[in-house]
């Protein structure tokens, strides 16, 4: 690193540095000023245009807002950008690194983090940091059973539900893993999840998990090798008791979320599932999808977490991108990512903790009409640890993904 | 500059150690020298070594001196020495009159002048109002005619002719013929005509000799 | 078809005038000055040399160093991490498989095409289809061919309900088979258009025409005296672009992704999946993977050569039997007419799905068209495709720009110098092309860390498209290049022009046909490149290829249909212009109309 370089780079450290604690409005201000004009490559999954729209959006309001642009670089997998940020530092470079956002949490969280790839703690000195529901949705501080410490801010909140057609469906849908697999085993061909290790379909096996496991309590602790075969053995042999009656007798799986809710569209599937409660209205809104869609969570609850963004510790413009994270926050953002129109995506704030006007723009939102209200979501299992989703995704690529 | 014709003193052209012509000889202002031989005994060569085109591979001693101008080391656009092929050879890509500009001196003037040289060597040569023809449209004979011009225009101090009416029907060939010599003698070049063809020597009516310098 | 080959004047570039094709030059050479002055210009077939062989050398080194453990001292864990995953040979099985059999058959459609149809007019048709066809880039083929074949795709809504019943998509295995077949299709849709090019290019140095004939004239049927008398002779010329479609069939990853097998994938997909890992472990054992994968090329080919020995000792040994075969005439003709259709209208089908899709509002199966057509997808992704448009073509006028640059000063070297290439720089121009890209851009990869500015990363991803561009802008131009009659040039200089305005005013103008055609194929290679501008843009970069053979996973038919489309305009416009330039601007000169498509 030459003198300039260096001096540069201590100049930002002594900014940012006081942010780790609760930000003073002098910093706030400091870090607004070097912001201003920056360009903030966002690396976010790109498959999904509404989400890509949406993005979009919130770079409109940066740059109206703070001169901020938004550079979303859209990736197949997040990994992509977390191998990135990894070659870099292996390749020493410390500052003016190519990444300076990620969307991203669970297994590429913990990755990251272990490795010191993250700039932070920065989430709890972000000015709209007092409006995140920190104690009535646990999991926008504890991702994948791993603190966040700060080193990642949340900007939205998911939950497993389950989608169907009430037109083509002729009883009720199947609220417990059992009925779900006897449905699956009277309706052959009708059911799939994604092929592990994409993100969704891990986390129906880890939902399976919690049904199947006598004490599904371990799922909060690393994975213990002594008991892993005993409490996983019901896993896979309820997978392979669904699997010939699944979408094309499991010998193909489709890739992610959006390819499972293709094939729902399409009629190739009765009964899917997503890791968005609204997303079901969201597409009926959008003409994708049917209005007689609807959706359901299984008696026991399901798996829900938290969206976020982090700051990998070389990036360019870190100033912007604490301010896009800030501004993610902001209740007239989360409005919008919660209209079923646009995201339909849950709130990271606490209703209680915002002005009459800011709740206001929450309460006057539609739900839509596939989408549950927050009673009959039912309670939110959390995600198990990041070692159990790590693990089960490799047995399943060995037991069943390399099917010959 | 004198004009004392154009000078081959000793030139011999080799390919491999073996020679493929020779040739000691002087040839005077409007005189035609024929080098007559058949196909593949070195005629174009000869040709290739005086206008400074010859392939890798080839050897070439002697002189080549064009007025008092030993040209030999100089490279084919500064030697002066203007060449007809049997084929015409017209640039597709241009007008008729754009072919003669091709030839024509830079300092010639400016465009108007330009095209009113052009414009005059068309009509001297029964050519008038085919300057903005394409050349693609030209008759065998107008084409050999526009080519000539094209050459002349670029002010050549000698002249070589490749086979240059071969290609012509016979009745043709004795008029681009009478045509092509008149021009030459009148612009008092020093010819150099290679051809298999006893009616082109008998035309030129002067020195006919071998490739290898031999007189015929 | 090696990665985004496009069009060659039918007419086509003799692929072997780069080998010494003295004896056809004319009598005349090159005007020349007897002692050339020290000149840059000599040194561009260095440089084009090291151009193609420097990065691919570079960048086979810094794959197998790490995969044996060179650079960390891990020594052959990589390969023991490889091994211990359960997919390996299955992965190897299906990249063989894959690659062999589409090549394979790829190639025997071609012959049979060229034996069965040559000098007829459905032939002609043929010709004129090429270019378009070849246009396609190839994510945008597989999507296509993805919409069409697919359960819930085209065909299936076509036969819907009333020939099938089916009122839901059939619950059966065509995409993504574990067998490889779709994509077996989909590179035989896309390679056959490439040889029937190739092949094109090399017939006129082959006599085919005498050759029939002599045959026809003896009692031999037209196809089996094709195989007799033309192939030997054919095969020869074909034979590189041959290697060059059977090592792209090997080790595709874009269409592969979309049309092949994920459980497991072929072996570069799951290759590039591991380099796209956050772990270290991973990228190591993509490493020893891109080793295994070179390895199974090598092989393949080596297996391939082989077997042409013992094809050619057949041959000859057949050939003294005397059989004529003149009853396989009609049925082969046949035959190469229906498959030859069904390949153009795959193609063509995939596109207009594509193109259908991108306008669709609702589309419920077994619906055979849309219940409105709507421009929301569009107007929604415009800014999108405007920005990845832009970033597509910017990278693909430089690449194309920077080669045709190259090339020409290197063909322009040739010709002033009179040098004569070998028969091995024919293999050197291939070199980027034989060479799977997988296993040498990952060992690239790492230039891109050292490339900030975004302005720098399109730079860097336009030089390694120029790998790839730059030899097909060569067997593009060379052909037409080398065949332009060199007496022109002595003619010029012998008028007083400098061999600067030889070029300038005859040379190129004379060649515009040509070069508009190698430019459009430049501009098509490079906006097919998917992975050099995914593995050296870093994900900075994004294209319409890859964007979408990003959203291919997500399944989202309208948008893949809009970037599939986009992906596929720009060559073709290209192509028409290619073609519609010269004719406009050489309205009135029937002499250069002969020399354009």
């Amino acid at each position: 690193m030459n003198r300039r370089e260096f001096g540069q780079v201590s100049v930002s450290a002594m900014v940012l540095g006081l942010l780790g604690g609760k930000a003073l409005a002098g910093d706030w201000q400091a870090v607004l000023a070097e912001a201003a004009g920056q360009t903030v490559y966002w690396h976010a999954w790109g498959g999904d245009t509404k989400i890509n729209d949406f993005i979009a959006w919130v770079g409109a309001e940066a740059k109206a807002r703070h001169g901020v642009m938004i550079e979303h670089v859209k990736l197949a997998s997040t990994a992509d950008a977390v191998a990135r940020v990894l070659a870099e530092q292996e390749a020493g470079l410390t500052s003016g690194g190519a990444v300076d956002m990620i969307w991203i949490n669970g297994e590429n969280f913990a990755a990251m983090k272990s490795q010191g790839l993250l700039h932070g703690p920065f989430a709890d000195g972000l000015p709209n940091w007092p409006l995140v529901d920190v104690v009535g949705k646990p999991a926008v501080v504890t991702d994948f059973t791993l603190p966040t410490e700060a080193y990642e801010s949340p900007w939205a909140m998911a939950q497993l539900v389950f989608e169907y057609d009430s037109a083509r469906l002729a009883a009720a849908p199947p609220k417990t893993l059992v009925a779900l697999v006897d449905w699956i085993k009277a309706n052959p061909g009708r059911f799939t999840y994604p092929q592990p290790p994409d993100y969704l379909g891990t986390t129906f096996l880890k939902q399976a998990l919690y049904g199947v496991m006598a004490n599904p309590s371990v799922l909060q602790s690393p994975v213990s090798e002594a008991s892993y075969a005993t409490d996983t053995a019901p896993l896979w042999a309820m997978l392979d008791d669904i699997h010939p009656s699944l979408w094309r007798k499991a010998a193909a799986f489709p890739a992610n979320e959006p390819a499972l809710g293709q094939l729902l569209a399409d009629g190739e599937t009765d009964i899917s599932f997503a890791f968005n409660p609204g997303r079901a209205s969201a597409e009926i809104a959008a003409g994708n999808l049917p209005d007689t869609m609807r959706t359901f969570v299984l008696d026991g609850g399901t798996i829900g977490n938290a969206s976020f963004v982090a700051i990998p510790f070389n990036a360019a413009h870190r100033a912007g991108a604490l301010v896009v994270a800030n501004l993610l926050l902001d209740p007239a953002v989360q409005a919008r990512a919660q209209d079923p129109g646009v995201l339909g995506f849950q709130t990271v704030l606490n209703m209680a903790a915002l002005g009459p006007q800011d709740r206001a723009r929450f309460n006057g939102l539609a739900l839509g009409v596939a989408t549950l209200s927050p009673a009959d979501l039912g309670p939110v299992l959390l995600e198990p640890h990041a070692s159990w989703m790590e693990r089960i995704a490799a047995d399943w690529t060995a037991r069943y993904g390399v099917a010959q | 500059m004198t004009q004392t014709g154009l000078d081959l003193r000793d030139l011999r052209v080799t390919h491999l150690g073996t020679q493929i012509a020779a040739l000691n000889t002087r040839i005077a202002p409007a005189e035609v020298l024929v080098v007559m031989g058949p196909s593949g005994s070195g005629k174009s060569t000869l040709l290739s070594a005086i206008i400074g085109s010859l392939p890798a591979g080839f050897g070439v001693s002697g002189q080549i001196v064009l007025n008092g101008r030993d040209v030999s080391h100089l490279p084919t656009a500064r030697r002066r020495i203007g060449i007809l092929f049997q084929d015409d050879v017209l640039f597709a890509h241009l007008s008729v009159g754009q072919n003669l500009g091709f030839g024509l001196p830079a300092d010639a003037g400016n465009k108007a002048q330009r095209r009113e040289i052009i414009d005059q060597a068309l009509a001297d040569a029964d050519l008038a109002g085919f300057a903005n023809r394409d050349p693609a449209t030209l008759s065998g004979g107008q084409r050999a005619r526009a080519a000539l011009l094209r050459t002349l225009l670029a002010q050549p101090a000698a002249l070589l002719l490749d086979e240059p009416f071969s290609r012509l029907d016979l009745g043709l060939r004795h008029h681009i013929r009478q045509f092509v010599l008149d021009r030459a003698r009148s612009h008092r070049l020093p010819v150099i005509l290679v051809t298999h063809d006893p009616g082109d020597a008998e035309a030129a009516g002067g020195r006919i000799i071998g490739p290898d310098g031999s007189a015929l | 078809m090696p990665a985004g080959w496009s069009a060659l004047p039918p007419t086509g570039p003799p692929v072997t005038a780069w080998r010494n094709d003295q004896g056809r030059r004319p009598k005349v050479m090159p005007a020349r000055a007897p002692r050339p002055r020290f000149s840059l210009l000599r040194f561009a077939p260095h440089l084009t040399v090291a151009l193609l062989i420097v990065p691919v050398l570079a960048g086979l080194a810094g794959t197998i160093l790490p995969a044996f453990g060179l650079t960390n001292g891990e020594g052959a864990a990589a390969f023991r991490a490889l091994a211990d995953w359960p997919g390996l040979w299955r992965a190897v099985h299906l990249s063989v498989i894959t690659g062999a059999v589409s090549t394979l058959v790829s190639l025997g459609i071609t012959l049979g095409i060229v034996a069965a149809l040559l000098g007829s007019r459905v032939f002609g048709v043929i010709q004129h289809l090429l270019s378009p066809l070849l246009a396609v880039p190839h994510a945008a083929a597989a999507l296509g061919l993805a919409f069409l074949i697919a359960p819930s795709g085209w065909v299936a809504r076509a036969l819907s309900p009333w020939a099938t019943g089916w009122q839901n998509p059939p619950d059966l295995l065509i995409l993504n088979d574990p067998g490889g077949w779709a994509l077996i299709v989909g590179l035989i849709a896309k390679e056959v258009p490439f040889l029937l090019l190739m092949t094109l290019a090399a017939l006129p140095q082959t006599d085919a025409t005498r050759r029939l004939m002599s045959a026809t004239s003896l009692g031999y049927g037209r196809v089996w005296g094709f195989v007799l008398t033309v192939l030997p002779g054919l095969y020869r010329q074909l034979r590189l672009p041959v290697y060059a479609v059977l090592t792209y069939a090997m080790t595709t990853v874009d269409m592969a992704a979309i049309l092949g097998p994920s459980l497991p994938p072929t072996l570069s997909v799951q290759i590039t999946q591991w380099m796209m890992e956050p772990s270290l472990t991973m990228r190591s054992t993509a490493a020893a993977g891109a080793v295994v994968q070179l390895l199974a090329v090598v092989g393949v080919l080596l297996a391939w050569h082989g077997t042409e020995r013992v094809a050619k000792a057949a041959l000859i040994a057949v050939a003294g039997r005397g059989w004529r075969m003149a009853g396989a005439d009609a049925p082969a003709r046949l035959t190469a007419i229906a498959v030859g259709s069904v390949l153009a209208g795959l193609l063509f089908a995939g596109l207009a799905g594509l193109a259908l899709w991108s306008v669709a509002g609702l589309w419920p199966f077994p619906d055979a068209l849309p219940h409105q057509i709507s421009l929301q997808t569009w107007a929604r992704a415009a800014p999108d495709l405007a920005a990845t448009g832009g970033a597509t073509l910017a990278i693909a006028a430089l690449a194309t720009a920077l080669s045709l640059i190259i090339v020409l000063a290197c063909l322009e070297a040739e010709h002033r110098f009179d040098l004569h290439p070998k028969a091995r720089a024919l293999w050197l121009l291939y070199v980027p092309l034989l060479v799977p890209q997988i296993a040498f851009l990952p060992g690239l990869q790492m230039l891109n860390l050292w490339i900030a500015a975004p302005g720098l990363a399109l730079w860097a991803v336009a030089l390694a498209h120029v790998v790839f561009v730059l030899p097909y802008v060569f067997l593009s131009l060379g052909g037409p290049y080398r065949q332009w009659d060199a007496r022109q040039a002595l003619i010029g200089a012998a008028l007083g022009a400098s061999p600067a305005r030889v070029f300038w005013c005859l040379r190129l103008p004379m060649l515009m046909p040509a070069v508009l055609t190698a430019t459009a194929l430049g501009l098509s290679v490079s906006v097919a490149q998917y992975l050099p501008t995914l593995l050296i843009g870093g994900g900075r970069i994004e294209t319409l290829t890859t964007q979408a053979v990003a959203l291919s996973s997500g399944g989202n038919r309208r948008i893949i249909g809009a970037y599939g489309l986009l992906q596929m305009l720009g060559p073709a416009a290209g192509f028409a212009l290619a073609i519609a330039l010269p004719r406009l601007i050489y309205a009135n000169r029937r002499g250069m109309r002969q020399a354009s498509l």
